[in-house]
């Protein structure tokens, strides 16, 4: 265990998922030198993707082969700033990537644009509904970048993740039967839509039949054989339904190790390694530049590794916690309100219905594609009325049927009993004959859900841990009833012969023991104020201008839609400011 | 499409196993092995884990959890005893995945096992705790109970109806409940699931992994059985 410094480099890279493999791709094309560390190992499709040792539920699901080692570093959690937290010892509600690739390699594949108007929430909606609509425990925020700005960033990061879907305007011309609330497109889909399963089309046309406005959900699974910008190749997908929580097998799921990396390989001034875990960022005395990063090698070398940028990429959260243990930014203060790190923490407020059908009726769940599926977007974003609602946000309803395994199980009818002969048969007559849709809604940023770094836990390397104080708040809780009402409609008209529906109730807490999502942002939230925000619209640290942070950080306030397309075109649109301003004339972007 | 679970001969045997021989003798003896001898399969599974007499409870435990009975195959007559024996010597068993820093302290169920624990020490101290609860509550010992008194008991840890420490009742019954499932539905090559049985009682196709020409035949049955990754020749 030595201490040892690196020789310099351009730009250094924290984390290599999807933000991390974007950004050095864009900073290699643009002349730099880039080193990228990943704390996990090295990952690609072959050995972790491979068939058949990959289509194994136990390994990969339960055992969380792919995931995030708690034992190693975890987060603390707890309900409210009044309460002591304690450690998410096993994983279950959220499940957090590591190593080549990141959660990008075991990722489902949903994969869309934010809707404009909730880029500009707090004021579309103090325009629509007036000033005093939204709750006051409510901080949702604007994120000082339009729809518009950010297309061509959405197209390009399309074509880049092969992605397959049915544009509905393109150009401001109807183009088919896209999804009717889309924006407008610069380009179709650089891939048709896949295939549906039967549970979508039964959906879909229930949906359609109710008076809603059903659509194929956009997938990063290839519905067809393609090469991208980068010269990187796909296959098309077999719905083989080993993935999420998988590493896809067939090169058909768009992933940093498919789409960038190979394209990376052949770039002489590019440096991936893995097994480099960061501890800090580096800052000058003045601890307004970054002087680079310090990180632990896998033989436990403390490494400095000295750059002229740095980008920060470590995954949602996670960046509000290297910040935090690099000082870097005023750290969130909830009796106050003031300070940005840690603050607008928001996750994903999903709800469910199963339906279940006839033994003769066979929706076979076991065939699946992680991005693949019907939705609706009636009642997301802003794309109803809110005003005798009483709530913000909303929530795209879907069946995205991604592959039911045998441990996982499907859902059960109400009431049948947990084990013993009861159960056996309720699995038996329900495995192949159940539809499941998801209300998958927006967390509104709320003052009291926050991030900062636990005073009792430490990780493997003595770090204390991140702390997350969070609860489902009012807001959630209205959102939820209002959504899932609304979806019932459609699992009606399905004509099921039972129904399970599962939504949060008044006073329900936030349970660590069940798969929510992984869609978790803010913490380091972007905005036109250094007040009220921890990077400006480009990305860019307002206290540490060669700092740039990527990732669903930035979000001011959680989606309806899955993440990634939106951190994909973020990416590239910071990207686009460094090359093209920032590298000039280097230096804040914004003025505070 | 009837399917007759195979192994319920064994089942059968092991039953009236547990009903005739006497406690004394129980306790010396892995119920699975007397079941795998009983169908001429290999001869009996040899815990590396568990203690004869734990695993004896195991067994019996498992066996309430998912019986043997028209639907199709029990837990016993798929090894599922034998998957969480083996489970206990990987990174799993030894807690190795769970973060295990102290303090442990006491939250409420939502945020999960906070006990400290690693499974093997769930089980094995979970084990001897039930063993005394049980024998203290119900003058009984587990192993010698009839089907009907082990669902009793069970459903009493379910409902954390049976004081236990330091491992709580409901505790237990969740890793037990956990690794059945787990062990009846996995991949045989981890060692339960005795062939696919599980699988093709749901009409699960395990590992093929390939539905290119079956996503839109909408409604039907699919055709093929299972495969598992031992079959695949990993
Ligand atoms: C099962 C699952 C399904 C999902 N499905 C979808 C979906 O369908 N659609 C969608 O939009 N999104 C989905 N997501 C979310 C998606 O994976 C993330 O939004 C995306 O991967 C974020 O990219 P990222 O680069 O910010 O983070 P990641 O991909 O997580 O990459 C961050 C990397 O940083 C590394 N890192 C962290 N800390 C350090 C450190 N200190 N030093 C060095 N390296 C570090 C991590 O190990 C990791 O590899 C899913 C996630 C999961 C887990
Ligand atoms: S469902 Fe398709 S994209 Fe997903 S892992 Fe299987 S083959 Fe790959």
């Amino acid at each position: 265990m030595r201490d040892i410094t690196m020789k310099h480099t351009d730009a250094v890279i924290i984390g290599f998922g999807w933000t991390g493999a974007i950004m050095a791709k864009e900073l290699t094309e643009a002349g730099l030198k880039v080193v990228a560390l990943e704390r996990g190992p090295n990952r690609d499709t072959y050995p972790e993707g491979a068939y058949p040792s990959s289509i194994d539920e136990l390994t990969h699901n339960s055992r969380s082969e792919l995931f995030q080692r708690l034992a190693k570093t975890t987060l603390s959690i707890r309900y409210t700033a009044n309460d002591e937290a304690v450690p998410y010892r096993q994983l279950a509600a959220f499940l957090p990537g590591t190593g080549v690739g990141g959660a990008g390699l075991h990722w489902s594949g949903c994969h869309w644009r934010i809707t404009p108007e909730e880029l500009r929430l707090r004021s579309r909606y103090e325009e629509r509904y007036g000033k005093n609509f939204i709750p006051e425990d409510i901080t949702i925020q604007d994120w000082g970048v339009t729809y518009e700005e950010l297309e061509p960033h959405f197209t390009f990061a399309e074509k880049v993740f092969g992605t397959s879907g049915q544009a509905y305007k393109v150009n401001g011309e109807i183009v088919g039967a896209g999804n009717p609330f889309d924006a407008d497109r610069s380009t179709p889909f650089p891939l048709p839509p896949m295939k549906n399963t039967y549970s979508a089309t039964l959906f879909g046309k229930a949906a359609a039949e109710v008076g809603y406005h059903p659509f194929d959900i956009p997938s990063a699974n290839a519905s067809q054989a393609y090469t991208n910008p980068y010269g990187c190749q796909m296959g098309p997908c077999t719905f083989c339904g080993f993935c999420s929580g998988y590493a896809c097998y067939n090169y058909s799921k768009a992933s940093p190790n498919v789409n960038i990396l190979p394209a990376l390989r052949q770039v002489p001034h590019f440096e991936l390694r893995a097994e480099c875990d960061v501890v800090q960022i580096l800052t000058d005395s003045t601890g307004k530049k970054a002087t680079g990063v310090l990180y632990v090698d896998a033989a436990g070398n403390r490494v400095t590794q000295p750059a002229d940028l740095v980008i920060l990429g470590t995954f949602a959260y996670n960046n509000a916690y290297m910040l935090l243990l690099s000082k870097i930014g005023t750290p969130y203060d909830p009796s106050t309100g003031e300070g940005v790190i840690g603050k607008n923490f928001a996750y994903q407020n999903e709800n469910s219905i199963a339906t279940f059908f006839d033994d003769k009726t066979y929706t076979n769940p076991f065939i699946g594609a992680g991005g693949n599926g019907v939705a609706v977007d009636d009642f997301n974003s802003d794309h109803f009325d809110h005003g005798p609602l009483g709530f913000v946000g909303g929530a795209p309803f879907w069946v995205n049927q991604a592959g039911t395994k045998a441990i996982g199980g499907g859902p059960l009818p109400d009431g049948t009993p947990e084990w013993g002969s009861g159960w056996k048969k309720a699995v038996k007559e329900n495995f192949t004959h159940v539809v499941s849709m998801n209300a998958h809604g927006t967390n509104m940023s709320n003052r009291a859900n926050f991030l900062d770094l636990d005073p009792t836990y430490k990780d493997y390397l003595g770090r204390p841990l991140l702390r997350l104080t969070f609860d489902w708040h009012d807001n959630d809780y209205k959102m939820a009833a209002f959504t899932v009402d609304k979806m019932k409609k459609i699992a009606e008209a399905m004509n099921p012969k039972a129904m399970k529906v599962s939504v949060k109730k008044p006073g329900q807490h936030f349970d660590m023991t069940h798969y929510q999502t992984t869609h978790m942002g803010g913490g380091v939230i972007m905005g036109d104020n250094p007040k009220t925000s921890a990077v400006n619209r480009y990305l860019q640290s307002w206290d540490v201008s060669n700092l740039f942070v990527v990732g669903s950080s930035a979000f001011p306030q959680g989606l309806g839609y899955n993440p990634t397309g939106t951190v994909a075109a973020l990416t590239y649109w910071s990207a686009k400011a460094i090359r093209e301003t920032y590298l000039k004339n280097p230096g804040p972007l914004v003025q505070a | 499409m009837p399917i007759s679970p195979p192994g319920s001969s064994r089942r059968a045997f092991l039953l009236k196993t547990v009903a005739m021989i006497p406690a004394m003798t129980l306790a010396g003896t892995a119920l699975a092995g007397l079941a795998q001898a009983a169908d001429g399969g290999p001869s009996g599974y040899a815990p590396s884990f568990f203690t004869a007499d734990e695993f004896a409870f195991v067994t019996a435990f498992v066996d309430r959890l998912i019986p043997a009975d028209e639907e199709g195959p029990g837990a016993v007559e798929l090894d599922v005893p034998n998957f969480i024996d083996l489970q206990m010597n990987t990174t799993y068993g030894h807690g190795g995945l769970w973060y295990m820093h102290p303090p442990f302290r006491q939250a409420p169920a939502t945020f999960g096992n906070q006990l400290g624990l690693p499974p093997r020490e769930i089980y094995r101290q979970g084990i001897a705790a039930a063993e005394t609860a049980i024998q203290a509550k119900y003058g009984k010992r587990f192993t010698d109970m009839t089907a009907g008194e082990r669902d009793t008991v069970i459903t009493a840890m379910q409902k954390k109806a049976l004081a236990m420490a330091p491992v709580p009742a409901s505790m237990l019954f969740g890793q037990f409940l956990t690794n059945t499932k787990e062990g009846y539905f996995s991949d045989p090559i981890h060692g339960g699931n005795r062939g696919m049985a599980a699988w093709k009682m749901i009409g699960y196709p395990g590992a093929r992994a390939d539905f290119t020409d079956w996503v839109d035949r909408y409604g039907a049955k699919y055709p093929f059985g299972p495969v598992s990754i031992t079959d695949l020749g990993a």
